[in-house]
């Protein structure tokens, strides 16, 4: 064993550290209801199985601390766990939750510990923050904010959005797009473009010029093989109907 | 304040080394201080086309690992006393550059360079990364063929993702084409891509064509930067290069064939 190991060290690095970034939902307490959390948590979850399983959630516990309300994170956790949700961290804590989520191992993001900028999670919050009393999870958040790139998207880039994207530049063959939602392309599309890629059918991809590699909506795709006979320089929207994508021309 | 230039491409054998030793001679011949770097750590090419591999001492590796300081690895150019080399060592590998290292080198020497031209090694692997990570400006050098231009749509993804300016939100590099090794007969004959066709998939701002020639190779053969050769095409072409560079308007030549250029004087196609 020992000599594999250093003949793998002669020959090339053993590890490497590299940055990446990641889209993990953020899940938002405003109660410390228990019992509720666990029903509306399954009621969520129910609703898009293949999207929550096994998916990593960062516990945001700001709102619940500054109406007072404390809550024992080591029993959230389970619960969240329970339910087949991967608690990886927590943020807006205070001292105490933070120990208790430390003890679990659940990395604890110090930049949102206290009150900083609220601006920020209210963004993310996607339903009316007049809810009801009886909403104990307001959402668990999605981003639905529109993404604009006005950069090329060169080949072997990659962008992800969690609501719309929109790209203003072309996207080159080898690379790739994908959004939750719509997206839209004002220029030429010679890459790899998937919408809808968290489920949404009615997800549309618009381009002023399809000469992809490939198109996407919520998994049903084409080609370049099935795109041969598209005119270039046409701007066309493709959607999903009856379980087929129709690619139509604008104009 | 030293502007730091990138000669990349992704792509192997399209012309960066060529292309670096010419653009360093054109800037240092118009007065700029220049230095020109061998990323190509391993291989040592530049010293070759320059005509310098006789004088190698030390080299870029040595002045990263404080073996040698600056001054004694800088080679001075025999044409041109404003132009120096820094050559890449041929013994050791790609893992002795680090990002520390080449960053130390490259701020020491521009507190008396004005330009610094870094020829990049081919791929997208360590060497290419640190050839264009502390880049300002970057020669997107590319052959009109489809995998080529490929590779360089891919280099500039990186150049505007991974570099420093890129991690620190500063402005971007500078981005620039150069069309090299273009034949305007096989262009016409379907054979390469055009001028139009790479701009329609790249569109960047083209510095230059410079055309297949085989003063190229006999440059490189004599040991001479090809913008010496001020007759030839390739050289004049590298001399626009340059020219255009700095600011000056310039046409863009050696586009057409001579087949082309006749039937256009005469209004025919
Ligand atoms: N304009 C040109 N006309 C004719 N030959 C050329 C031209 N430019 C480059 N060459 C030839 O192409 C070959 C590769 O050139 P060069 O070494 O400059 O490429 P490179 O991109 O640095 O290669 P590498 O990726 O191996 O570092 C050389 O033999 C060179 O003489
Ligand atoms: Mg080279």
């Amino acid at each position: 064993m020992s000599l594999d190991v250093n003949k793998n060290y002669d020959m090339q690095p053993v590890l490497e550290f590299k940055s990446s970034t990641f889209f993990v939902l953020v899940l938002i307490i405003h109660s410390n209801d228990l019992m509720m959390i666990e029903q509306k948590l399954r009621e969520k979850t129910s609703q898009a199985q293949d999207f929550f399983r096994n998916s990593p959630i960062i516990l945001d516990v700001r709102e619940l601390n500054q109406q007072s309300h404390g809550i024992d994170i080591i029993k959230l956790i389970n619960l969240i766990r329970s339910i087949g949700l991967f608690p990886v961290g927590i943020r807006g804590g205070d001292d105490q939750q933070n120990l208790q989520a430390a003890s679990l191992f659940i990395p604890v993001d110090m930049s949102q510990s206290s009150a900083s900028s609220q601006a920020e999670i209210q963004k993310t919050v996607t339903s009316s923050p007049s809810a009801t009393s009886h909403e104990v999870i307001k959402e668990i958040v999605v981003s639905t904010a529109t993404t604009l790139i006005n950069q090329p998207v060169r080949s072997g880039q990659r962008i992800y959005a969690s609501g719309d994207l929109i790209i203003l530049t072309q996207v080159s063959a080898g690379a790739e797009i994908m959004a939750e939602g719509n997206i839209h392309v004002y220029n030429t599309l010679r890459g790899r473009a998937l919408a809808g890629v968290q489920g949404n059918r009615d997800a549309r991809i618009f381009c002023s010029d399809l000469q992809a590699e490939l198109i996407s909506i919520a998994g049903d795709y084409k080609t370049s093989e099935d795109l041969k006979d598209i005119t270039p320089r046409k701007p066309v929207q493709i959607y999903l109907q009856d379980q087929a994508l129709i690619i139509k021309e604008l104009i | 304040m030293a502007r730091i230039i990138v000669v990349t491409s992704g792509k192997g054998g399209v012309g960066k080394t060529t292309t670096s030793a010419a653009i360093a001679m054109g800037l240092a011949k118009r007065g700029h201080k220049t230095a020109v770097i061998d990323f190509d750590v391993g291989l040592r090419n530049l010293d070759l086309i320059m005509g310098c591999e006789r004088r190698v001492v030390y080299d870029f590796i040595n002045v990263i690992n404080g073996e040698a300081n600056l001054n004694q690895a800088l080679i001075r150019d025999k044409n041109c006393n404003l132009l120096y080399i820094l050559p890449a060592s041929q013994t050791r590998d790609k893992d002795a550059l680090s990002i520390e290292g080449v960053g130390k080198v490259l701020e020491e020497l521009a507190k008396d360079f004005q330009y610094i031209v870094c020829d990049s090694p081919a791929g997208i692997e360590k060497g290419a990364y640190l050839a264009m990570y502390y880049a300002d400006d970057a020669f997107v050098v590319t052959n009109p063929e489809v995998s080529s231009v490929r590779d360089s749509d891919r280099m500039l993804g990186i150049l505007a993702s991974k570099s420093r300016r890129a991690e620190l939100g500063m402005e971007p590099i500078k981005e620039f084409l150069l069309l090299t090794r273009y034949d305007p007969n096989r262009v016409e004959s379907g054979e390469m891509l055009s001028l139009e066709d790479v701009q329609e998939i790249l569109s960047l701002h083209l510095l230059g064509i410079i055309p297949e020639s085989k003063s190229v190779l006999t440059a490189s053969n004599a040991g001479v930067p090809v913008i010496l050769d001020e007759k030839s095409d390739a050289g004049m072409a590298y001399a626009d290069v340059v020219a255009r560079y700095l600011g000056e308007k310039r046409p863009h030549r050696f586009i057409e064939s001579k087949k082309g250029f006749l039937r256009k004087l005469f209004g025919g196609k």
